[in-house]
């Protein structure tokens, strides 16, 4: 009976609560109903358009005037977008860049989170903040740090040129190139692997590891066999909140990158604000779109067998 | 046993120095008596003069603090409600409006803002576009926030004050207010400091001739990089340490009513 009571009590407090609905959810609702919503379909629209003669956009109807301009919606921007090579390969580029981005981020969040995890309570909160810390500095300032590293006057590049010439290397230049690309990459994202890692891991149960010890298994097999599964949805999180924001980035290739280092982000940004031809740019974004849909989707199907294993 | 805790420790170390060597240089050449981003030649304070002494800049500062602050307003009034909202009607559309901005690249709701404020609204875009591109993502972060915290509260405490004849208004302005306090005020400091240094949103809904704050840092490190760059980098930096300090007494103010559960 007494377990009874308690829904029953619940419901009845959420409805008498509820009658409010569209007062308190309703201005959040309007709101990014109009500036997200609204906005998202109209780039959808805009990607099935002509460009303008000029930038922008061709008139949905004929031109009053006569004139042969181009008119009304055309798949014509996809067409131009699998037609050319050039893009598939700037395509690529982005996906390589973003995988190796999210190896390496895993590589060195899962030590960092792991050690997080396994040390003592009052500790664990300020390693936290302090993994958190860089991240809320200007995004710029951290990409700018890297110019300064890796610039050719640098300590570090004079330091590479010089072990370089003593094995009879040609110097290089570290800035300007896809090394510096993915070292920005890493240092942006970096956070968005610890996070998810450290909040699987905190959960893990030490009980197993001791129980497996006392099985004689060795700490290689602990990691591999017990550690490493367990912790894979909070690898899968890491790697889509990596990977997502990498497909998309335009100012890290931008400002560490060379004149080959073109991502899908920079081809978007340049349609907007180059080119001014918006339907291929809309294009672009509504793949891009899919794309990120597509991982989103992958990287929580991929977490959910081993979720189902651990309960 | 314990040389795996050196391996791990050692490793950490590294991913320590790899997080904040980079940010410590920046602010050691800010105060370097050189042009050049490359030999310590002496301490100087020249760079945060010139600084202040650049009306652009000043501008772009002052700018940058009228979007934050606006943005962090909105943000944090509509995300609190949907917060309220999302937590007490298990919405299924206001959850999903919320948080989709925060968890997608931000070029995508650039360009497709800079569609609409130009193709549908046809207006021109300055600071007024730009503070509704970041009341738009900002949203989502106050939102989580708040409904964190109303999910490790006691829901018993709103059943009393209704038993006690208080009405819905009464409610609300008495108990859930202050007790959703600590993650508002939390909430709107995370959105100022997101605001303030949001460089790719800004990038796509800014418009001409009105400086703002990463606009001018990305311009300098393109065109002419001077150790300016890294004196407004060190305040910025000193700013969000001292918001995130504060955003953190708060938060923490948070944890006790958790853990009582």
């Amino acid at each position: 009976m007494e377990v009874n009571k308690l829904p029953d009590s619940t419901s009845n407090f959420t409805k008498a609560n509820c009658f409010n609905k569209w007062l308190i959810g309703g201005p959040p609702f309007l709101f990014l109903l109009i500036f997200f919503a609204a906005p998202s379909l109209i780039m959808f629209f805009t990607s099935f358009r002509f460009p303008g003669e000029f930038g922008g956009l061709a008139p949905i109807s004929p031109a009053m005037d006569g004139s042969s301009a181009e008119y009304g919606l055309t798949l014509e921007t996809y067409e131009f977008l699998f037609s050319d090579i050039l893009y598939a390969e700037i395509f690529l580029k982005t996906f390589a860049i973003a995988a190796v981005t999210t190896l390496i981020c895993l590589i060195m969040a899962y030590p960092l989170a792991l050690l997080i995890a396994r040390s003592q309570k009052r500790f664990r909160n300020l390693m936290i903040m302090l993994v958190i810390l860089p991240f809320a500095s200007n995004f710029l300032i951290r990409i700018y740090a890297w110019m300064i590293i890796l610039g050719p006057e640098s300590v570090l590049s004079h330091f590479v040129n010089a072990i370089l010439g003593v094995f009879g290397f040609a110097p290089v230049t570290l800035l300007f190139s896809t090394f510096a690309v993915l070292i920005g990459m890493v240092y942006v994202h970096l956070p968005f692997m610890i996070l998810p890692l450290y909040t699987n891991l905190e959960k893990h149960d030490p009980v197993l590891l001791d129980a497996a010890q006392d099985l004689g298994a060795n700490r290689w097999q602990r990691f591999w066999l017990i550690t490493w599964p367990q912790s894979l949805p909070g690898v899968f999180a890491g790697a889509a909140l990596v990977f997502i924001p990498v497909l998309g980035m335009f100012a890290v290739p931008d400002i560490l990158g060379g004149t080959g280092d073109i991502l899908i982000g920079n081809l978007i940004k340049d349609q907007f604000l180059g080119t001014r031809d918006w339907p291929f740019g809309s294009t672009l974004s509504i793949i891009l779109t899919l794309l990120v849909l597509l991982i989103a989707w992958l990287a929580t199907w991929l977490a959910r067998p081993s979720v189902r294993q651990n309960s | 046993m314990s040389r795996n805790n050196i391996a791990l420790w050692a490793m950490a170390g590294l991913v320590y120095s790899f997080l904040y060597i980079p940010l410590i240089i920046v602010v050691v050449y800010s105060f370097n008596d050189s042009k050049l981003n490359a030999e310590w030649v002496g301490f100087t304070f020249s760079w945060y003069r010139t600084l202040f002494h650049n009306e652009e800049m000043l501008t772009a500062a002052r700018n940058s603090l009228f979007i934050a602050i606006s943005a962090s307003f909105l943000a944090t009034t509509l995300g609190t409600m949907a917060g309220l909202a999302i937590h007490r009607c298990k919405l299924k559309v206001l959850p999903m409006l919320a948080f989709t901005p925060v968890a997608m690249p931000e070029i995508l709701l650039g360009v497709s803002l800079l569609l609409f404020f130009l193709q549908v609204l046809n207006m021109t875009l300055g600071l007024f576009s730009i503070i509704i591109a970041h009341t738009i993502f900002c949203i989502g972060f106050v939102t989580i926030i708040v409904r964190a915290r109303l999910q490790g509260m006691d829901e018993s405490i709103f059943e009393a004050a209704r038993d006690l004849g208080a009405t819905p208004w009464q409610t609300f302005h008495q108990i859930t207010l202050p007790l959703i306090k600590p993650a508002v005020i939390a909430g709107a400091l995370m959105s100022f400091t997101l605001s303030i240094d949001d460089f790719v949103i800004t990038f796509f809904t800014k418009g001409v001739g009105e400086p703002i704050l990463p606009i001018q840092i990305y311009t300098m490190i393109k065109v002419a990089v001077t150790p300016e760059v890294n004196a407004i980098s060190t305040l910025l930096m000193l700013l969000t340490l001292i918001l995130i300090i504060i955003a953190n007494k708060f938060d923490t103010r948070m944890l006790p009513g958790d853990s009582e559960k």
